[in-house]
């Protein structure tokens, strides 16, 4: 009794988490200019929109232009960071740990109106670099907790090993550490990206009509008019972060193995 | 492991300081820009600066001094910046209206005027014998003021500066906060009540099992907030998947109204934050050893009881965890209510973004964001007490 009981529960909340996801999924294919089952007959026309209509195109330029700069600033800065922090020899590491945290933490729209006045200031609002700067912000804390996890996998007895045998330390970052902390590198950077790709609420505060991303115009577009390129779009983007995702998953598993196997 | 050396310590800081200086000058400045910007007030001392100093010389009562109109007409004359003036005029005007012509018909007769010391301002506007505007322009000329986040509370200075509250026809804010937390207090509640069960589940399951009821938490957690949004828009709609399932297995006769109400919202941000609720709840019953529930039983517990006396209680630490998180995030959502909602379940993330986005009246956007930004520090303050290691489970 108590085990079909579960089962049940189970498979409802497994249903409950997954099914909207996937639902909506075939609705890109739609011939209809209605978001609702059943589908009339299936067509490509919604993808054909996606890439031929002004806006949509341009915010998927957009999405890419923001999304690899957010990406290449938040990485150089948090490994960076993630480096100097390893092995803790700064006073007051704590500290800054959090501080590169609290972007995940603070709402994104408290964040948004600060950073909205700051941009105007300095005459940054609605420009590519102010967007790419605001992303990365949020994009850092994820950098800096994957590079410090591979850092943290790899067994100072490697390192000390390299500079026993006369490697100078500069040789031993180069050639041991280095190599041995770019799973971790890449899988912060697929993190920022893919953060950074599903930002919507600071876009809103920062960007202009040039800026707008893919996220952002879905949801203007859910906002005003709600058509199916948005599930065509919702598909992309799927496709796309389950891309990422699987990158990640298989750099975590050589990143294991790497440090597993010396 | 040795001392680090000095040399060890200057790399290091040299290795973090780019990005404590990006997230100092990107993220930290503009938190305090926001915070300024809800007590900063001086668009009227900037352009009134002798009258601002005058002013002290005046009671509140009848008409000021002419010390201070002539400081006050002297002001006028020198202003320059007409950018700097609209927006004093702007500041003045939301006290009392009727300052925008008052102003313009002043300042040209005060460049016009040969000797300012006599100029007599009540013959040149009937108004300036109307101590309600001289009034006004003193409580505008101190540069700091705590007008915004008074109001953000709903309340108020009256004519003598003491607080009282806001009418109650335009106080609003209290009830939208209030709203706020209900909103996230009924998610997490939800969550945990889903999650709690969810997660004993999954730490009770092994192998294959145990894999997909992870993966079912993860794979939403990896998946974009506003395509989970979007689906969820699509299915509760009026001819939505939901509806229409309902209907054809004959449970409803027509359409239950699902979308741009409460519930719609509560079930939307309880999808996006069940992992949320899920994850800590089981990384601590994963530490559980399996032959605790038997032992209770052995000892003659039944399973609730054992469920009561031993899991419950081991659970808790993760089931704390896992609530202050889902409603630490719940209470800073824009996103899901501004698309799911109705008028009546917008958040106080819909209210700053109304003010910054529509209104550019950044003061209350300012006093407003304070408030929210305040409560959520706070919280996390409390969570990374109780899970030691500040650090949110990966793809938040």
């Amino acid at each position: 009794m108590l085990r079909a009981l579960q089962i049940v529960f189970g498979v409802l909340v497994v249903a409950f988490l997954i099914l909207p996801i996937i639902a909506i999924l075939p609705l890109a294919f739609t011939s209809s200019v209605f978001l609702t089952y059943p589908i009339p007959a299936y067509s490509l026309r919604w993808f054909e929109e996606l890439v031929t209509a002004d806006v949509w195109r341009l915010s998927i330029v957009n999405s890419l232009i923001i999304g690899i700069g957010a990406t290449v600033l938040s990485t150089v800065l948090g490994t960076l960071a993630a480096l100097g922090l390893r092995r803790s020899a700064l006073p007051l590491a704590g500290l800054l740990r959090t501080l590169f945290l609290l972007p995940m933490v603070v709402p994104a729209v408290v964040l948004g109106v600060g950073m909205q006045i700051l941009l105007v200031r300095l005459g940054l609002a609605s420009s590519y670099t102010g967007v790419i700067i605001a992303h990365a912000v949020l994009c850092v804390p994820f950098v800096v907790v994957s590079v410090s996890a591979a850092l943290q996998g790899i067994d100072p007895a490697i390192e000390r090993a390299a500079m026993s045998l006369g490697a100078p330390p500069v040789t031993v970052f180069r050639r041991v550490t280095l190599p041995l902390a770019v799973p971790g590198v890449v899988s912060g950077a697929v993190f920022a990206f893919a953060t950074s790709l599903d930002e919507v609420v600071i876009t809103l505060f920062v960007a202009g009509p040039n800026q707008r991303t893919l996220a952002r115009q879905m949801f203007s577009s859910i906002r005003e008019n709600i058509s199916p390129t948005v599930a065509a779009a919702a598909l992309l983007l799927i496709v796309g972060t389950l891309c990422l995702a699987a990158l990640a998953a298989l750099l975590r598993r050589r990143e294991k193995r790497a440090t597993a196997l010396p | 492991m040795s001392r680090p050396s000095i040399r060890d310590r200057a790399w290091a800081a040299a290795l973090v300081a780019p990005l404590v200086l990006f997230l100092v000058l990107f993220f930290v400045w503009p938190l305090w820009t926001m915070v300024t910007a809800s007590v900063v007030d001086d668009a009227v001392t900037k352009v009134l600066p002798r009258t601002a100093a005058a002013m002290a010389q005046w009671d509140g009562n009848d008409l000021p001094p002419p010390a201070v109109q002539t400081a006050f007409a002297e002001d006028l004359r020198s202003a320059e910046d007409q950018q700097a003036l609209g927006e004093a005029v702007r500041r003045l005007n939301s006290a009392v209206s009727g300052f925008r012509t008052l102003l313009s018909r002043t300042v040209t007769a005060a460049r016009e005027a040969a000797d300012l010391a006599s100029l007599d301002l009540a013959a040149i506007d009937r108004r300036w014998s109307d101590p309600r505007f001289w009034r006004a322009i003193r409580d505008a000329v101190p540069p700091y003021t705590d007008r915004n986040l008074l109001a953000a509370l709903d309340l108020k200075r009256d004519a003598s500066g003491n607080i009282t509250a806001e009418d109650p026809g335009t106080a609003a804010n209290r009830v939208i906060m209030l709203r706020t937390f209900v909103i996230a207090g009924t998610v997490t509640l939800v969550c945990a009540l889903i999650g709690l069960p969810y997660a004993m589940l999954a730490a009770s399951a092994s192998g294959l099992v145990r894999a997909l009821l992870l993966l079912a938490v993860l794979l939403p957690l990896w998946t974009s907030l506003l395509v989970r949004t979007a689906a969820w828009f699509i299915l509760l709609q009026q001819e939505g998947l939901i509806n229409d399932a309902l209907m054809a297995i004959g449970l409803i006769d027509g359409p239950l109204p699902l979308i741009f109400n409460r519930l719609g919202v509560i079930i939307a941000m309880t999808h996006v934050l069940l992992p949320f609720m899920v994850l800590p709840i089981y990384s601590v019953l994963i530490a559980v050893p399996r032959n605790l529930m038997p032992a209770a039983a052995s000892l003659g517990a039944g399973p609730l009881r054992a469920f009561w006396r031993v899991l419950l209680p081991l659970a808790m630490p993760g089931l704390m965890s896992g609530c202050l998180l889902v409603f630490m995030v719940a209470i800073g959502y824009y996103i899901t209510p501004a698309l799911v909602g109705g008028a009546n379940d917008q958040m106080i993330s819909s209210v700053i973004a109304f003010y910054a986005l529509g209104t550019a009246n950044w003061g209350m956007a300012g006093a407003l964001g304070l408030i929210l930004l305040a409560v959520t520090l706070l919280l996390y303050v409390v969570y990374g007490r109780l899970s030691r290691s500040p650090q949110l489970p990966g793809g938040a």
